[in-house]
């Protein structure tokens, strides 16, 4: 367990240090950074001091060095387009990012797991195979499409809710929320939906695999001749045993829900750190997209190891087998 | 007895009695889909015949005929459109004609490339194993950890960064390509990986080693033949993945340039006219994208079900 444990961590600060050579080698390479700084009117001798304060003139592995340095302490330069520190923006924007995750992610799970339930127990029924039929298409549909007919349905036709932006926001000093207020709220149903409805499908269709492999087992036959009650079979005996699979899978989604992120953020506007990606790319803004990419690499390894750690947590099956084969 | 021919059925023949043409033709789902996918992309091909307009020559443009409802003339010039115009003038069933050309083209080039770079370095990783195997294997791994279409953000963003300024618009849809052609070539390498392992230790790749034909000669005149299956499967599924990934690029504004819309650029084009009631001009492109991911989904999931034994 405990030797799982650190080749595990191990290769996440592996695939961290990869990320970084990758985030370096943007710096470095795409377009020069002197360039980037200095102004038109510079001299050679400026560019000269500036190399050599930047550390351009050492070798190629010192460079990496102090640019690990840097990142792990949050320090990515300046933005070229703002000006401003990067750390400074991402913190800004990453609690609108963060919200929208969030709430997504319980949409996902939640409508996921009571619609996978559904239909493994009404497996002939009509309104269950509608469901089917309609995740199909909802696999298909990419999902900025999604953003744009719920956009010209609820805002459009019905003018119900809010295309874009955030609505209200209140500062909580380090952290502005959109929780507290009804048109922070309004404005985040919208994109909380197209967020995870892709996920949702995933999140269905996999819980009903598994529940309906479940049901085949023989404890489930065992507990239906006890007389056992057909409600307390389905969410007592079998929900627990499809639970695995499921949190390892949205586990992982978490990491796309951010990733993904960045195409519900540019339908509606939303001001997190996914609009402010997508912008930096369309203008080449490399300290923003490599300190984007440092962050969510850090919340993707770090995900992936939590979701491996909860393996053991809730399946003893694994920790038996662990103590038995050493 | 004289009927009974000893001669081999032709090629034809042979292909309409295989299995999988069979099961094609008892899949109401698969043909309707490849009869979609078929009229799309000869559309695609021949949208400069088809066309009724040029809606790229500034020549032929007119003002005048800009936001056009559908199937009607143009209240000032009398002009006709099926699918009315933009605000520029132009036919949107031109547009779309050309568009779905470049979305087609890219997400066909994509799947290409990917397939080609994940053949071969599966291959490699599973015939040569060793410390190979382990760089390729564990490079796929780390790029699995993100999503491809960040992946294809960041290599589209780099690339952009190092084209000259004068060479973005042209270079955009090469720079698509690259950049969705890389985020998707682990699928191909991790499979071909795992079908060469199994098929190195086979008597015929003994022998082809015995009589001494190169590594390279075994891994693509040998070994390729007997693992292209499950490469073509997955061609099938990239290839939607390939066009909706396009779209969604052009969409966000990081791919397809305006001046060469793909269905992505249309939609980001025809999206800031929803509230003003111009729908059509979103609507049709949109409609297009969906008709054409679904149809290639579906063949894709047919294909998958008809090559897999286990499922018979």
């Amino acid at each position: 367990m405990l030797a799982y444990m650190i080749r595990r961590v191990f290769q996440s600060v592996i695939v961290l240090l990869v990320v970084g050579l990758v985030a370096f080698s943007m710096f470095r390479f795409v377009g020069d950074p002197v360039d980037n700084m200095l102004g038109q009117e510079r001299t050679q001798a400026d560019i000269e001091r500036l190399r050599e304060q930047l550390g351009l003139d050492e070798n190629f592995v010192v460079q990496y060095w102090r640019f690990l340095e840097q990142a792990v302490q949050g320090n990515f330069g300046l933005s070229y387009r703002q000006g401003r520190p990067v750390a400074d923006i991402l913190v800004e924007r990453l609690p609108a990012t963060l919200e929208l995750a969030l709430v997504s992610g319980l949409i996902a799970l939640i409508g996921g797991i009571a619609l996978g339930i559904f239909t493994a127990i009404r497996k002939r029924g009509i309104a269950a195979n509608l469901i089917m039929t309609g995740s199909l298409i909802g696999v298909s549909l990419p999902t900025f499409l999604i953003g744009i007919v719920l956009i010209y349905v609820f805002s459009v036709e019905l003018g119900w809710l809010p295309s874009f932006g955030r609505g209200e926001v209140t500062d909580l000093g380090w952290w502005t929320t959109g929780f507290l207020t009804v048109s922070g709220l309004k404005a985040l149903i919208l994109p909380a939906i197209t967020l995870g409805l892709y996920q949702m499908t995933l999140i269905m269709r996999l819980v009903r695999t598994e529940m309906l492999e479940v049901l085949r087992m023989d404890y489930i036959r065992f507990a239906r001749a006890r007389g056992i009650r057909q409600r307390s079979i389905h969410f007592r005996h079998a929900l627990k045993n499809t639970l695995v699979p499921v949190i390892t899978i949205t586990g992982l989604q978490l990491g796309s829900i951010i990733a993904f992120a960045i195409i519900t953020e540019t339908v509606f506007q939303w001001p997190g750190v996914g609009l402010l990606f997508i912008n930096a790319v369309q203008f080449v803004d490399i300290p923003v997209m490599a300190a984007y990419l440092m962050m969510i690499s850090v919340m993707f390894v770090g995900i992936n190891l939590i979701v491996d750690m909860l393996y053991f947590a809730i399946d003893p099956r694994l920790r038996v087998d662990r103590k038995g084969g050493h | 007895m004289s009927d009974i021919s000893t001669k081999p059925p032709s090629r034809m023949r042979s292909i309409w009695d295989s299995d999988l043409a069979y099961s094609f033709r008892r899949s109401p789902v698969a043909l309707v889909s490849a009869l979609v996918v078929l009229v799309l992309v000869l559309c695609a091909v021949f949208a400069a015949f088809l066309a009724p307009h040029d809606p790229f020559n500034p020549a032929t443009l007119n003002l005048m005929n800009g936001f056009t409802p559908p199937n009607t003339n143009n209240a000032f010039t009398g002009d006709y459109f099926v699918l009315g115009t933009d605000d520029q003038g132009r036919d949107v069933l031109s547009t779309i004609l050309y568009g779905m050309r470049i979305s087609l083209f890219v997400g066909f080039a994509a799947v290409l490339l990917a397939m080609i770079l994940g053949v071969f370095l599966g291959l490699l990783a599973g015939y040569a194993g060793g410390w190979t195997d382990t760089v390729i294997m564990r490079v796929a791994d780390v790029q699995l950890t993100f999503p491809a279409i960040l992946v294809a953000m960041l290599i589209f963003g780099i690339a952009k960064g190092i084209t000259p300024p004068e060479y973005r618009d042209q270079m955009a849809i090469w720079v698509l390509v690259l950049a969705i052609g890389l985020s998707d070539w682990v699928q191909f390498a991790r499979v071909v990986r795992g079908a060469t392992l199994v098929e190195k230790n086979k008597e015929y790749v003994q022998a082809a080693k015995l009589i001494g034909r190169s590594p390279l000669a075994i891994m693509i005149k040998h070994i390729l033949p007997n693992v292209l299956n499950p490469v073509l499967v997955i061609a099938t599924i990239s290839l939607a993945l390939a066009i909706i990934a396009e779209a969604t690029l052009s969409f966000l504004g990081v791919g397809a340039p305006p001046t060469k819309p793909s269905l992505g650029t249309l939609i980001r084009i025809g999206q800031e006219f929803m509230f003003s009631g111009e729908w059509w001009i979103l609507f049709f492109p949109a409609a297009t994208l969906l008709a054409l991911a679904l149809s290639i989904n579906l063949l894709g999931d047919w294909l998958r079900d008809a090559l897999n034994p286990r499922l018979r």
